[in-house]
């Protein structure tokens, strides 16, 4: 229980640094957002006003203190831009994200995990090295190639190889906008996000979870199981599985940041509005409070993923139970 | 060298040999190449020919052209020349900061031994591009900036690893041995414990070329790392971006140099881990 208390401190300590960095970081940069925000032709005492409702003439530290106490109301300021609070404007992205993202993750970890396994299991087999080509491949190729590739392939290429009209995929957006708007619409828009994250995720997965396999399989007990006649499959469950699952939610923390930075092309690819767009235009246009609520979000996530992670190995680790 | 070379694996042999002919490449093309790969000629005549076409002039172009009618093949390798040496430069002096960090932090301990892997558990909370995206975004774009980032992200694991071996290596006899042979702290560390330190660091360096150049291509992709006319990998593909259906060779070309680069580099950091003997699963995560 104490160490329980414990871990989830830390976690909150590191959440709350990780929060007044990126504070810092976006202040401390050269530029000056109100330079873009107001028109061209505006006079200097009109750049002050704006200054000045945007909370940004304050020295730093009032500035930090202001936004500290905000941020414990759950507040984390307004867009420049949108006008709105960045929490709504999130609000709107951060579903998009997640449902794209988590599809993507629980797709990446069962294949990645199966994929890893069938090659440790069989390691050195032609399987394994067919496997460990085209793994090691689309792990070696960035994601926003490999969605270009997908819309070259199920587009063009699909009418020009003259596949069947349903395997023509749209290459943009979430929803068709003249055609109906139903599940099924929904469904073929994100083929080729979920497509594109999985296969990265999954080849970098594929490739820890064969070592795992392997390093496990090499174990004198494991060797006892299979010397005294245990069926493969019963070792495979009940002796390699079992130690496996510290390791598997380890690198269920892992892949994590993976699927989230490959959704900041993903979605910038697709036209999918989720946080990673958000993000990458809010960066162009100096949309500071945005940044910064994009980056707090995803260092949430991957905090959480971590303590979840730490959380969860004594309960299938009893020798991890303090 | 001539020993790695005899003993290396037919992986091995051909990641250093596409890596090679890579760099090759991105030396010799440009500086030999008929057409210029910056100037735009008579784009009406020679923009988007497809791969292995010949124009009106006799100039072959082995990865056709792009929308300016620039020979895309040396383009690319112009490109590989940046890009190689920012994730070279990148991972290398990331490495170089991690090990002194590592080094010092594991041998002396203490206070500045925590606060360094406490920031560094600071900077592993946020995923690497994010940080790259918000640096990029702030800070004027170019090649210096994306190395500064690369090298401000990437010196925690392999600090992590050092740390870790000259932990373990701090109580062992030969380290004992140095030290009653009157040898000072500082000797001892650098030329006793560091040299049998380094295995795994040197992994988790090769494989970081890749995500380096990965990463750079990323930045570059989204309009905040390399910018145009200056050519690299990802600026490149995200040139060809709005023609992906017209001409999908335009986005598609550079991103296979890209992909043996990376291959090549994770081919050659496993080949050197199984070498090596290091914990193969640590530095697997050391690297992300």
């Amino acid at each position: 229980m104490r160490s329980i208390l414990r871990q989830l401190a830390v976690a909150l300590a590191l959440f709350w640094v990780v929060l007044s960095l990126t504070f810092f970081l976006v202040r401390a940069a050269p530029g000056d957002p109100v330079t873009f925000l107001a028109p061209p032709a505006a006079s200097a005492p009109e750049l002050a006003r704006l200054r000045a409702s945007l909370d940004l003439d304050a020295p730093l530290a009032v500035q930090y203190g202001r936004w500290a106490r905000d941020v414990f109301k759950g507040k984390l300021g307004t867009s420049f831009v949108a006008h709105r609070s960045v929490t709504s404007v999130l609000g709107d992205a951060i579903p998009i994200s997640l449902a794209l993202g988590g599809i993507s993750l629980l797709l990446t970890f069962l294949i990645g995990v199966a994929v890893g396994s069938v090659q440790g299991a069989h390691r050195g087999s032609r399987t394994d090295s067919a496997l460990t080509v085209l793994t090691t491949t689309v792990y070696a190729a960035p994601s926003f190639w490999l969605a270009l590739s997908l819309i070259a392939l199920f587009t063009y290429g699909a009418a020009r190889l003259g596949l069947p009209a349903w395997m023509r995929l749209p290459a943009f957006g979430v929803r068709d906008p003249a055609g109906d708007s139903g599940l099924a619409d929904l469904v073929r828009h994100a083929i080729l996000p979920v497509l594109t994250l999985t296969l990265v995720g999954a080849a970098g997965i594929a490739r820890y979870a064969r070592t795992a396999v392997v390093e496990l399989l090499q174990l004198q007990w494991v060797r006892t199981a299979v010397a005294k006649g245990t069926p493969a499959r019963s070792v495979h469950a009940r002796h390699v599985l079992a130690n496996a699952l510290p390791t598997l939610l380890i690198l269920f923390a892992l892949a994590l940041p993976g699927v989230l930075a490959g959704s900041v092309f993903v979605e910038t690819v697709f036209g999918w509005p989720g946080v990673g767009r958000l993000m990458v235009s809010s960066i162009f246009a100096r949309d500071y409070p945005v940044v910064v609520g994009a980056t707090v979000v995803y260092a949430a996530l991957v905090i959480l993923a971590n303590l979840a992670a730490d959380l969860a190995l004594p309960l299938v680790d009893p020798r991890r139970r303090t | 060298m001539i020993a790695f070379w005899r003993g290396a694996s037919g992986q091995t042999r051909t990641a250093v040999i596409m890596l090679l002919a890579l760099a090759l490449g991105a030396l010799l093309v440009p500086a030999l190449a008929s057409t210029d790969p910056l100037a735009i000629g008579d784009a009406l005549a020679l923009r988007l020919l497809p791969p292995f076409s010949v124009d009106a002039a006799h100039h072959f172009h082995l990865l056709g052209t792009d929308s300016f009618g620039r020979d895309l093949f040396v383009r690319a390798m112009l490109a590989g020349r940046l890009s190689l040496a920012v994730g070279i430069a990148g991972s290398a002096l990331a490495g170089a900061v991690g090990i002194a960090i590592g080094a010092i932090g594991g041998w002396e301990g203490g206070v500045l031994d925590r606060l360094a892997m406490a920031i560094g558990d600071v900077l592993l909370a946020i995923p690497r591009l994010v940080i790259l995206l918000v640096c990029a975004a702030l800070w004027p774009p170019g090649a210096t900036m994306v190395i500064t980032i690369l090298v401000l992200t990437g010196w925690m694991g392999v600090a992590r690893l050092v740390r870790g071996e000259v932990r373990g290596l701090r109580a062992r006899p030969f380290v004992e041995g140095a030290r009653a042979m009157g040898a000072s702290p500082s000797r001892v560390l650098w030329r006793h414990v560091l040299p049998n330190a380094l295995a795994p660091a040197i992994v988790a360096i090769a494989l970081g070329v890749g995500s380096a150049v990965l990463l750079e291509s990323g930045l570059s992709f989204l309009g905040l790392g390399i910018q145009p006319p200056q050519p690299s990998w990802g600026n490149m593909i995200a040139d060809g971006r709005e023609l992906i259906v017209l001409a999908p060779w335009i986005a598609l070309a550079p991103g296979v140099a890209l992909i043996l680069t990376v291959l090549s580099c994770t081919l050659l950091g496993d080949a050197l881990r199984a070498r090596l003997a290091g914990d193969e699963f640590e530095t697997m995560r050391a690297r992300s």
